[in-house]
C-alpha cells in the first residue's frame, strides 16, 4: 500500500508519522536523536512502520472480544523481544571490544563481569516490560544503560575490575548498537514471537491462535511503500533527501496543529532547542511566526539542564512542580543564570517544588513574549512539542493565557510531540497527490 | 570546503581601489582628518576645507568583513563596555586599543576634528564623547531635529542652516585654516546631484523582472561611494556611470542579480528588506538568499546615509546650505514610524515584492525600535506576508546561521504556500 511519511528530526528526539492514501495516520515512531540524524531518521521511520502494522493488525482483529488486551500484550511482548535482541547484540559488541590488546591482562575478569551483568538484565527484562510496569523511558539506551550501570558497579567491585573500564566498553558498544536499524525481516520475526508470548499470557480472547497468527502474517506481508517522505525539524538538512522533500518545521508544525485541531489559529511549539509562536489561517497555512534567537533559554533544553542540576529525571520535573504551594519568582530564563538562581534559592532553604513551579512559569513567560511578538493568541490555541507533556508547564501556560487573552480554547493532544511529523506527512501526501 | 572565488564586477574593483586610496589619504599624515558618521554626513562641506573624511562605522564594517571585529569587541568589553552596547562602537574602541590600525595596515592618525552631523542616534553622541576623551580634539555637533511628523519642516531646516553658518563652518575654518568658499561647495553639490541621478536610476532598476541587481547585499556596494567620502567628487560620478553601464548590460542580457558566485540562475522570490545586514557573515548570509533564488529588490539600508528616491531629494547647488540641511534631516532613521512604514509598503507594491523581511539588529536601537509594528503595518497595507530575523552588525557571536536559515527557509516556503494556495485550501501544499 502507498504510504506518506513525515520525519521530524528534533534536537532531542526524532519523530515519524506514517499516513495512508486517505490521510489517516496509521503509525507513529519516536527515537532519541543521538548525534546521528541519519540513523535517527531511519529508526523513527521503522518505528512508525511497526506502529502502522499494529494499527493494521488491530483493524484485522476487529472488535472481537479481548482483542484490545491481546494487542496491548503483543506490544509489550514485542518491545521485550526487541529489547532482548538488542541486548544480545550489545553483549556481543561488548565482548568483541575485549579483544583489544589493552584488555589483554584483564580480559577474563571483564568477560566474567559482562556475562554476569547481561545475564541479570536479561532476567530482569520480562519484569521491565511486565504488565503495568512503569518505564521512565522507552529508549533502549536509557533502559539498558541505567540497568547496566547499576549492576556493573557492584559486579565489577566483587570481581575487582575497574568500573571505569567496564563503562568505557559500554559507551563504545552502545554507539554501535544505536546505529543499527533492524530490517523488516527481523521486525517481523520479533512481532511473531511477541504474538506467541502474548497468546500464552492473555486469557479470554475470542481469537484463536491460528487466526491471530494468520492475521498478523497477512499484515506483515503488506508492503508499506514509501510513496513520499518529507523531512523537517532542527536536523532536516542532514536528511539524505532531495531539497524538495524538506520542509521548514514552522510550516510543518502549523500544518500538523491544523490537522489535529482544525480550528487552530495560534500554535505554540516548545521543543528542545527552540520556541516558536506561529499564526495559521483556516487552511493551516502559516501567516506569521516568531521564534527564539540563537539563545535556547526557555526551551526544552532548559528543563533538561534544570533536571540535571537537581539530579532528577526530566519527566519528574512537572509532577514535583505540581506539588508547589506557591510559585517562586525566578528572574532568569537564561539557562546558565537560572542554574545559579536555582542553587541560590535552594541554599536559602526554599521548597524545591515551589522553585520548580517558578522555573516552569519563567519558561512560559518567555513563550508568552514570543507569542505576542508573533501576533498574540487567537482562538483556538494549540500547544505542541515535548514540553506540552509537562503538566506544570501546561498549568502555568493556561494561567498566563487566561490572564492575557481571556477565554481561549487550549488544545493539547496526547500525540502533540508528533505535530511536526504529522505536518510533514501531510505535506508528503499533498506533494504526491 | 573552500568557497568558490568571488566573482567581482568592474565597478566593485574600482570601488575597492577608491576605498583603499581614501585610507591611504587618511593615514598619510599629510591631510587634516575628521571622523564623522555615515547618516547625513557633510562630505561636500569637509571637502571645502580639504579635510579627509574618516567614517568609524565603515572601519567597523571593514574589520567585520575581514573577521577582525570579534577580537576588537571582546577587547572593548574587557575595558568595561557592556554586551548591549552598539557593536560598531565596541569594534571601534577595540580597534583603538589594539593599536588603531586602519584596514590598509597603517595606523590611523588622531583626528583633527569630530563632526557629529546626525543626532538621531544617541549612541553616536556617546561614541564621540568617548573619542573626545581619547583625542582631546575639537568636537562639532550639528543638532538634527527628529522629523516626528514624518517630514522635515522649514523651521528645522533653518535651524540647521543657522548652526552650519554659526558653528560648523567657523569651526572647520579654524581647524583647516581655509576660508569657506560657497562656490566651491556649489560645485561639489552639482557633482553630488549628478551621481545621485544615476544612483536613483540604479535603485529603480530592481522594479524589473528579473531584477538585474540585488538592492541589499549588492546594494551596500552600490551605495558605498555616495554615502562615504566620495559624494561630490568626479570619482563618484565616474563610478556611478560605470555601474549604470554594467546594469544596462545586464538588463540587455536579461540577467538576474549578480552574486559572489556569478548570476543568480533564477529569481524566485522578491523581497524588501528593512534593517542593516550582518557584516561578520555577510557572504554566508547573502548565500542563504541567492541559493534559494531570493533577490532583494529594495531595502531601507540603502537609504541609511540619505533618502533620494522617496521624496526625490537631490543636493542643490542653488541652495547649498539648505540642501545640506535637508539631507541631514531626511536620513531614513530620522523619519517617524508611519513614514518608514509608508516607504516600505510603497516599495513592496511598486517593486512587486513578495513581502517585507526585517533583519533586526540586536544592538541598534535607531533601526530596531518599532520594527515589529512596522512589519505588521506593512503586512496590513500590502497584504503580503512579513518575516523577522535577528542578527547583529559586527559581533560574530550574534550570528546564528542555523537559526537565520531556519527562519528564511520558513519564510520562503510560506511565500510558496501562499502563492499556491491563492486562498484555496485544496492547493495549499
Amino acid at each position: 500500500m502507498r504510504s506518506f511519511i513525515g520525519i521530524d528530526l528534533g534536537s532531542t528526539t526524532t519523530k515519524a508519522v506514517l499516513m495512508d492514501e486517505n490521510r489517516i495516520v496509521l503509525g507513529r515512531g519516536i527515537t532519541n536523536s543521538r548525534s546521528n540524524y541519519d540513523v535517527a531518521a531511519k529508526v523513527s521511520k521503522q518505528e512508525a512502520k511497526i506502529s502502522a502494522r499494529f494499527t493494521l493488525f488491530n483493524q484485522a482483529l476487529g472488535t472481537k472480544g479481548g482483542a484490545d488486551r491481546l494487542l496491548a500484550d503483543l506490544e509489550r511482548n514485542f518491545r521485550l523481544e526487541q529489547f532482548l535482541s538488542e541486548l544480545k547484540l550489545l553483549e556481543e559488541t561488548c565482548e568483541n571490544y575485549l579483544d583489544h590488546p589493552r584488555f589483554k591482562e584483564s580480559k577474563s575478569g571483564l568477560k566474567q563481569v559482562l556475562a554476569t551483568v547481561f545475564k541479570q538484565i536479561e532476567t530482569e527484562a520480562p519484569a521491565i516490560y511486565g504488565p503495568g510496569a512503569d518505564r521512565k523511558s522507552d529508549f533502549f539506551r536509557d533502559i539498558a544503560g541505567s540497568r547496566f550501570m547499576n549492576i556493573a558497579e557492584s559486579a565489577g567491585k566483587q570481581a575487582g575490575v575497574s568500573f571505569d573500564t567496564i563503562l568505557n566498553i559500554y559507551d563504545k558498544s552502545i554507539i554501535d548498537i544505536e546505529s543499527l536499524v533492524h530490517p523488516d525481516g527481523v521486525v517481523s520475526r520479533q512481532l511473531l514471537s511477541g504474538l506467541s508470548r502474548a497468546l500464552k499470557e492473555v486469557a479470554g480472547v475470542d481469537v484463536s491462535e491460528v487466526e491471530a497468527q494468520a492475521a498478523l502474517k497477512k499484515v506483515l506481508d503488506i508492503e508499506l511503500e514509501e510513496s513520499y517522505v518529507v523531512g523537517t525539524g532542527y536536523g532536516r538538512v542532514r536528511l539524505p533527501f532531495p531539497k524538495e522533500h524538506i520542509r521548514s518545521e514552522i510550516l510543518c508544525h502549523g500544518m500538523g496543529a491544523h490537522m489535529m485541531f482544525p480550528g487552530t489559529r495560534t500554535v505554540l511549539d516548545i521543543g528542545g532547542q527552540d520556541t516558536k509562536g506561529i499564526q495559521i489561517d483556516e487552511n493551516g497555512i502559516v501567516a506569521n511566526f516568531q521564534m527564539n534567537d540563537r539563545c535556547a533559554a526557555g526551551c526544552g533544553r532548559y528543563l533538561g539542564y534544570i533536571a540535571d542540576e537537581m539530579k532528577i529525571g526530566l519527566h519528574e520535573l512537572g509532577p514535583i512542580a505540581m506539588k508547589a504551594t506557591k510559585v517562586t519568582r525566578i528572574n532568569s530564563t537564561c539557562t546558565v543564570f537560572a542554574g545559579a538562581e536555582l542553587r541560590d534559592r535552594l541554599a536559602l532553604g526554599e521548597n524545591r517544588a515551589d522553585i520548580l513551579a517558578g522555573l516552569h512559569r519563567a519558561i512560559m513567560l518567555r513563550a508568552m513574549s514570543i507569542l505576542s511578538r508573533s501576533g498574540g493568541v487567537s482562538n483556538e490555541f494549540t500547544f505542541t512539542g515535548g514540553v506540552a507533556k509537562n503538566e506544570s508547564a501546561v498549568n502555568e501556560l493556561r494561567k498566563l493565557i487566561k490572564e492575557n487573552y481571556g477565554d481561549i480554547t487550549i488544545n493539547i493532544s496526547d500525540e502533540s510531540i508528533y505535530t511536526g511529523a504529522l505536518g510533514g506527512a501531510s505535506f508528503a501526501h499533498r506533494a504526491a497527490n | 570546503m573552500s568557497k568558490p572565488e568571488v566573482v567581482k564586477s568592474n565597478s566593485q574593483i574600482v570601488q575597492k581601489e577608491m576605498i583603499r586610496r581614501n585610507y591611504d589619504k587618511i593615514t598619510s599624515g599629510r591631510v587634516k582628518v575628521s571622523s564623522t558618521f555615515v547618516p547625513g554626513n557633510l562630505n561636500e562641506l569637509l571637502m571645502c576645507f580639504d579635510i579627509a573624511n574618516n567614517l568609524p562605522e565603515i572601519n567597523a564594517i571593514q574589520n567585520a568583513m575581514s573577521k577582525k571585529s570579534g577580537e576588537m569587541i571582546t577587547e572593548a568589553e574587557r575595558s568595561g563596555h557592556s554586551e548591549d552596547v552598539c557593536t560598531y562602537v565596541k569594534a571601534d574602541i577595540g580597534m583603538m586599543a589594539k593599536g588603531n590600525i586602519a584596514p590598509n595596515g597603517k595606523p590611523f592618525p588622531s583626528p583633527d576634528m569630530l563632526l557629529l552631523s546626525y543626532t538621531g542616534c544617541f549612541t553616536f553622541l556617546k561614541w564621540f564623547e568617548l573619542l573626545r576623551e581619547q583625542y582631546k580634539c575639537p568636537t562639532v555637533m550639528l543638532h538634527v531635529p527628529y522629523a516626528a511628523d514624518g517630514h522635515p519642516t522649514k523651521n528645522m531646516r533653518d535651524y540647521i542652516v543657522k548652526q552650519l553658518r554659526e558653528e560648523v563652518i567657523p569651526a572647520m575654518e579654524k581647524i583647516s585654516g581655509i576660508k569657506f568658499d560657497i562656490d566651491r561647495l556649489r560645485e561639489y553639490l552639482r557633482k553630488s546631484a549628478k551621481a545621485e541621478d544615476d544612483l536613483v536610476w540604479m535603485l529603480e532598476q530592481s522594479k524589473r523582472k528579473p531584477s538585474p541587481i540585488d538592492c541589499y547585499f549588492g546594494g551596500v556596494y552600490y551605495m558605498g561611494p555616495i554615502f562615504t567620502a566620495f559624494r561630490g567628487t568626479d570619482e563618484a560620478i565616474d563610478y556611478y556611470k560605470l555601474l549604470r553601464g554594467e546594469i544596462e548590460e545586464r538588463i540587455k542580457l536579461g540577467l538576474c542579480a549578480q552574486t559572489p558566485e556569478g548570476e543568480m540562475p533564477e529569481e524566485k522570490y522578491r523581497l524588501v528588506v528593512e534593517g542593516p545586514p550582518n557584516w561578520t557573515s555577510f557572504r554566508d548570509f547573502w548565500q542563504m538568499f541567492y541559493e534559494a533564488g531570493a533577490v532583494v529588490v529594495a531595502s531601507s539600508y540603502t537609504k541609511v546615509g540619505g533618502v533620494y528616491d522617496y521624496d526625490n531629494f537631490r543636493h542643490d547647488p542653488d541652495q547649498p546650505l539648505e540642501s545640506l540641511a535637508e539631507y541631514c534631516l531626511g536620513v531614513y532613521t530620522n523619519r517617524n514610524l508611519p513614514t518608514r512604514v509608508d516607504m516600505l509598503a510603497r516599495n513592496v507594491v511598486e517593486y512587486e515584492a513578495d513581502g517585507l523581511l526585517i533583519n533586526s539588529i540586536k544592538s541598534c536601537n535607531s533601526f530596531s525600535a518599532g520594527q515589529l509594528v512596522i512589519m505588521r503595518e506593512v503586512e496590513k497595507l500590502t497584504g503580503k506576508p512579513g518575516a523577522f530575523i535577528e542578527t547583529d552588525l559586527v559581533d560574530p557571536r550574534y550570528f546564528s546561521a542555523a537559526n537565520v536559515k531556519n527562519r528564511l527557509e520558513s519564510y520562503f516556503q510560506m511565500i510558496d504556500q501562499k502563492r499556491r494556495a491563492g486562498g484555496s485550501a485544496a492547493l495549499a501544499a
